[in-house]
This record gives C-alpha cells, structure tokens and sequence, in this order.
C-alpha cells in the first residue's frame, strides 16, 4: 500500500487500465504532454505513447463526440473535460447520443465512455471553474454519474467506470485532489457503481452526503459526538445516479432524522430526489422535516465568496443540532 | 513586417459528368460495371418510390411524420456506392435510399416513422449509424469512428451526411476541425439541398461555397453536382481511396435540391416558389441516369417498366409485412429496455409502476 493524493490514485488507475486493456485510450485538453492540469494523466503519455494520450484541440463537443464514435467502435475512451464547468458545450454530445445510442439501437450499439471532470469549489480558481452541477448528468436517463469522496474509492470507481458497458459522468473533487493521503493499494481495486458505503455509525439522526462534502460532514459528525453527545450515521453515495436509497433508507427508519449535505444548489439538486424517496418510501418513520445543508441556488460565487457558498463542518453541525432541537 | 499576400493555393473544383440532358463527358466518366449501373438505377428508383409511398402512407395517417428524400436520390446513392460494406455510414436523417442500399430493411423505416423502436432491430445494419436527428451532431461520431478504425489499423473509412444547414452548426467545425487534425479517415458528404426548412443556403453561410470550407481546415474539398451520380461517385470514390490511403479526410459538397417538404409536417410554398421547383425538376437525377443507361443499351422501356413494377412489389410486400409486425408490437414496457446494459433496481421499480397501471387496464378493459 502507498499513500497516495486523489490525484495519484487516479493517475493509477488509468495507468493501470491502460497497461491491460488496449481498448483504452485517453483524450483530452493538455492530457498528453502537459499531464493535464491537474496533473491527473501525469507521464501516462510517456509510457503509453500519444497513440493512446491524445492530446485534442480544444473543443469540448469535439472530445465528448469523438469518444463516442470510438466507443462504438469498440474502444473504452476516457475523455477529460477540463473542468465540469465547460462540459455544458458538450452536454448536447452527452444528452443526444452518449445517453441514448444503447436504446436507439435497441442494444445493438454501446457507448462504454467515461467523461471525467473535476467539479466544485474550494481552490480559489476563476468563474466557471467551481461549479458543481451534477444533477444535469443525473437527470440524464442513460448515464450514470459517480463522484468519489477520497483515493481510494476514486481509483476503486474510475476502474469500476472504464469497464462499465454503459456512459459514465466521473466527478472528480477539486478540493480533494491533493488535500490528503489514503494507503491505496497497488492491486487491482474495484467498487461496484450504484452502491452507496455507510462510513461512519450513528443512532441519533442521518447524514447522506458525497464528493467533497464527505470530509466536512463526517468533521461535521465528530464534532457532534465529541461535544454534543450526538451520534451520526453517514452515508457517501458514491453514485448519484442511479441512485442507491438502499442505506439511507434503512438508515432513516432507525433515526428518524435525515439531513442531506451537497455542494450543488439546492432546489432540484441531489438533495431535492433523496428527499423525496424518503418521503415515498419512508414518511411514517421520520420524526422531524429532513433537512437540506446545500450550496444556495445563485452562481458559483467567485472565490472571496465561496467559504460562505460551499457547506462547511459549522454549518453542518449547526443545521444537525437544530435537527436535535438543540439548536 | 510588410503587409504582404498569403499564398493559399488550394483551389476549390466543381465537378459535373452527366448533365440535365443525360449527355456524358465521356472524358471524366468513371468506371463502374453495368451491374453496378443497374443497381444503382434500382436503388434510386427504389428511393423515389419508398418516399412517395411513405408521404402516401402518412397522409392516411398510417404512419407519422417522415422527412422525403426526392431529389437527393444521386448524392447519396453515388457516395455510399463508394464505399465498402465494412466501411462505415453516419447519417443524418435524410438518406433513407443510402440506408436501404446499407442493408437497412424497408420494414424498418416505416416501423422507425410510425413511432416504433423495434424498427433498430429489424435486419439491423452492421456498420451504418441509426439516424441522427440533431443536426450537425453526427459528424463528429465518424471522426471518432474513423480515428478507432486507424487506431486498430484497420482500412475501414467513415462517411458522414449532413446538409447545407449543419454546417452552420458548431460541430461541422469541431468533427472537420478533429478530423484534418487528427487525419483521421472521414468522408464529409454534404448534402447542400438548398433549404433548412425554410432558410435557404444564402442564409446559412456568406461562403461562395460549401466546399471551400474545407481549405480552412486544411483538406481537400470538391463541389459536385449532386443530382449526377456519376460526379458524385467519382468524387466520394477519390475522397473514399484518399482515407483509406491514411491521407485523411475529405468535404464533399453535392449541389442537390429537396423536391419535396421538408417533413410532411412543412409547408414549403410558406418560404419557396414554384417557379424554383419547376426549374429543379429539370435537373432531376434519376431521369439523367435513365437516359444515360438507355443510351448505352442498360436500359429499354420494357426493362424500366420492370424495374417499377419489381420496386412497387417490394414497396407494397415490405409495408404489408410491416404493417402485420406492429401488429405484434408495441409493448409499452419496453420503453424500459436498453436504456442500460444493467437495469437499476431504481428503474425496475417503475417498470414494475408501469406494468400493474397495464394490468389493471387490462382488467378494466375485460371487466367492462
């Protein structure tokens, strides 16, 4: 096991997919040379050759499209769009054809891409580049949509993502990339998409959360036990979609008390669907409203701002006593 | 620095073999054997009558709304005549005669215009796209179908349709500008019928013509006249060997002409004159084609009068035998098929919603 960044694990991951599996090829802006700008595909041209690293012009539609002609030609292409917030001159690509070409063709043509993207806030960059807008790709009958929460479930998911048979959106947290070190084991790793993890136990109320807001819900959760005498189950999708309401569902009927924390805006948001299967599925179980802890529905404000946008451990925590009426 | 001229030198050629008339430059006739010939002439034929039954078909409300190919019989037959069967075909939505001499079933077109998924399964084709309805958007599947292809060093080339419009489109600049960058094996075959709906080609771009946009991108481009299968098969021919050559993509431009609506849910004398029209009818493709095949003894009366008679069959069995198969179709709970290789507990959940609203129809139907 070494300990390695976000980065670094996914960096294996597609090094390794790329060594046993010639039908992966990766494409993308400055993925090749440069290593991509987040250093995701460092050296992996050096070893794989440009044949297999395609550095592209810069066009996202072009990308996103491309990939899906290899794909179904009968290639595993991994495109990177260089943050989440430039996909949307992709999403037609995504929407009309990555999403749609397996029923189309009533199973006859597959598109088995993976269109990685680095997605949210928390490093100080430019307009356009925090944005965190996951909800698109998981309204997207056809897709499926990942997000990872620390190394090692990311290199777990990205291999799970490449040899999946079907279009996967792959979510990759800015502010998590190089934020900390996880024992990531050089072996072969595989987590099954649409399965969400429980990562920590907890009786008094439940928290379902994902991505980069794991780390601030499950700091959230500690402080609630250490000063507040609260006790938190959390659960980390993994998947946003489909969704896995498997655990928070069965978490719900033993607390009763649900709070969902995400970084995308809140109406319509991720939060808005965990919600209402709870409220389908599980209504007489709750004993207060769920409670949302979200970014709020304005643009992703530029960077002074966004420690006061994005949720943080307070703010969960606050948000979790109020819940205990403690507040 | 002075201001000085850059020399760009390409030079953009139209090309034409059989004019209105029939009348052959023997000089740039290409080589095509008489069975070759034949079947083309079949083929367009076949395409002229398939859309008239299908606007027949529709205007009796028997299937939906459909988008007519008459006129546009010799661009597409003459490009996808160039290709091989492994090759593969990426259209947009108004090849149907390219499609059919794809492989693509009749019964498959008229299930896919009546509102019937099943339609891909019929005698699916092996390597030809499904249509693609947003425009533009395909082009870029063949770059990326093309750049595999190469990649597996593999000789197959792709062609993609679009249309006088679609180059208006962010994505004809994306697959052209991918495609020269990359050399990737790709024949653009545009299909300037003149008219996106109502927005003639004048509206669409300032350029002279289409097929100089290619110099930008830095591959060759050729204007021919769409409504002469022999330029156009001449033409795809060339750009088909260049690709398969890996000396990378071509644009070629065919002058053709929509004769018909643009769906049958359009009205043309809305934004187009009858006088145009008339003026097109002249150059019609398939009746140069006749005449060029009778003047070399391919064709007599007698044997075109076979040809409609043979076509018209297939048409009436082919729409008979479709008919009969939506008989059997249509099961609502299908829409949840395909739409993952795996199905998600989340979505079996609402087939499973969708399945028990049926049964209780259907016991409601019985019961009253």
């Amino acid at each position: 096991m070494a300990k390695m960044t976000m980065a670094q694990a996914l960096n294996l991951a597609l090094q390794q997919e790329l060594a046993q599996d010639d039908r992966v090829v990766l494409l993308g802006e400055d993925v090749g040379v440069d290593g991509g700008v987040f250093r995701v595909t460092d050296g992996l041209i050096d070893r794989f050759g440009e044949e297999r690293v395609v550095d592209t012009p810069l066009a996202e539609s072009g990308i996103a499209g491309m990939s899906i002609g290899m794909a179904v030609y009968g290639l595993r292409p991994v495109c990177e769009m260089q943050f989440s917030g430039f996909s949307y001159q992709a999403f037609h690509q995504i929407e009309n054809h990555a999403a749609r070409l397996r029923w189309r063709s009533q199973g006859r043509l597959s598109v088995p891409m993976v269109l990685r993207a680095p997605y949210g806030g928390g490093v100080r960059a430019l307009e356009h580049h925090s944005e965190s807008r996951e909800a698109y790709y998981a309204h997207t009958p056809g897709l499926k949509m990942v997000i990872p929460s620390g190394p090692r479930n990311a290199r777990a998911l990205l291999v799970s993502a490449i040899r999946d048979p079907d279009p996967v959106i792959f979510f990759e947290a800015k502010a998590i990339y190089r934020a900390y070190r996880e024992d990531v084991p050089e072996e072969e790793e595989t987590l099954p998409i649409g399965q969400s993890r429980k990562i920590r136990e907890g009786q008094d109320l439940t928290m379902v959360t994902y991505g980069a807001m794991v780390r601030p819900t499950l700091a959230a959760a500690e402080e609630l036990s250490r000063k507040d005498g609260i006790e938190a189950d959390v659960i980390d999708l993994l998947t946003v979609a489909p969704l896995d309401d498997s655990l928070f569902t069965a978490s719900a009927r033993q607390t009763g008390r649900v709070m969902v924390v995400h970084e995308a805006p809140r109406s319509f948001g991720p939060g808005a669907e965990i919600m209402a299967r709870l409220v389908e599925k599980s209504f007489y179980y709750l004993e207060v409203p769920i409670a949302r802890v979200t970014g709020y529905d304005v643009v992703t404000p530029l960077f002074s701002r966004e420690q006061h946008y994005i949720p943080h451990a307070d703010r969960v925590r606050e948000a979790a006593r109020q819940m205990l009426g403690e507040g | 620095m002075p201001r000085k001229k850059i020399n760009i030198t390409e030079k953009i050629e139209t090309l034409s073999i059989l004019d209105a008339k029939g009348v052959v430059d023997k000089k740039l006739e290409p080589s095509m054997s008489d069975q070759l010939l034949l079947d083309l002439y079949r083929a367009m034929v076949l395409g002229r009558r398939f859309d008239e039954r299908l606007l027949a078909l529709q205007r009796q409300g028997r299937i939906g709304t459909f988008p007519p190919i008459a006129g546009q019989e010799a661009s597409q037959m003459g490009a996808v005549a160039a290709l091989r069967e492994d090759d593969w075909m990426v259209p947009a939505f108004r090849e149907t005669a390219a499609e059919v001499w794809r492989g693509r079933s009749l019964e498959s077109v008229i299930l896919g215009n009546n509102g019937c998924a099943e339609a891909a399964t019929i005698d699916p084709p092996g390597t030809t796209m499904p249509v693609s309805v947003p425009v533009g958007s395909q082009m870029l599947h063949a770059v990326g179908i093309g750049w595999a292809a190469r990649y597996r060093k593999e000789d197959k080339v792709a062609m993609t349709f679009f249309g006088d419009g679609a180059t208006s489109e962010g994505d004809f600049h994306e697959a052209m500008n991918f495609a020269a960058v990359f050399q990737a094996p790709v024949i653009f075959l545009c299909q300037n019928n003149h008219w996106a709906i109502s927005i003639p080609r004048s509206k669409q771009t300032r350029s002279r013509t289409i097929a100089q946009k290619a110099v930008a991108y830095g591959m060759p481009g050729i204007q021919v006249d769409g409504n002469d299968i022999l330029a156009v098969y001449s033409a795809a021919t060339e750009a088909v060997e260049r690709a398969r050559a890996g000396r990378g993509p071509t644009l070629v431009e065919c002058v053709t002409y929509r004769m018909q609506v643009h769906t049958t849910a359009d009205d043309p004398r809305r934004y187009r004159s009858d006088e145009e029209l008339e003026g097109w009818k002249a150059k019609d493709p398939i009746q140069r084609f006749e005449t060029y095949l009778q003047r070399k003894k391919l064709l007599t009366k007698k044997k075109i009068a076979g040809i409609e008679e043979a076509v018209l069959a297939q048409i009436q069995a082919a729409v008979d035998n479709a008919e009969d198969l939506m008989k059997t179709m249509g099961d609502p709970l299908d829409m949840f098929d395909h739409a993952y290789a795996e199905m998600p507990a989340s979505l079996a959940a609402q087939r499973e919603e969708l399945a028990a609203e049926l049964a209780a129809a259907g016991k409601e139907g019985a019961d009253g």
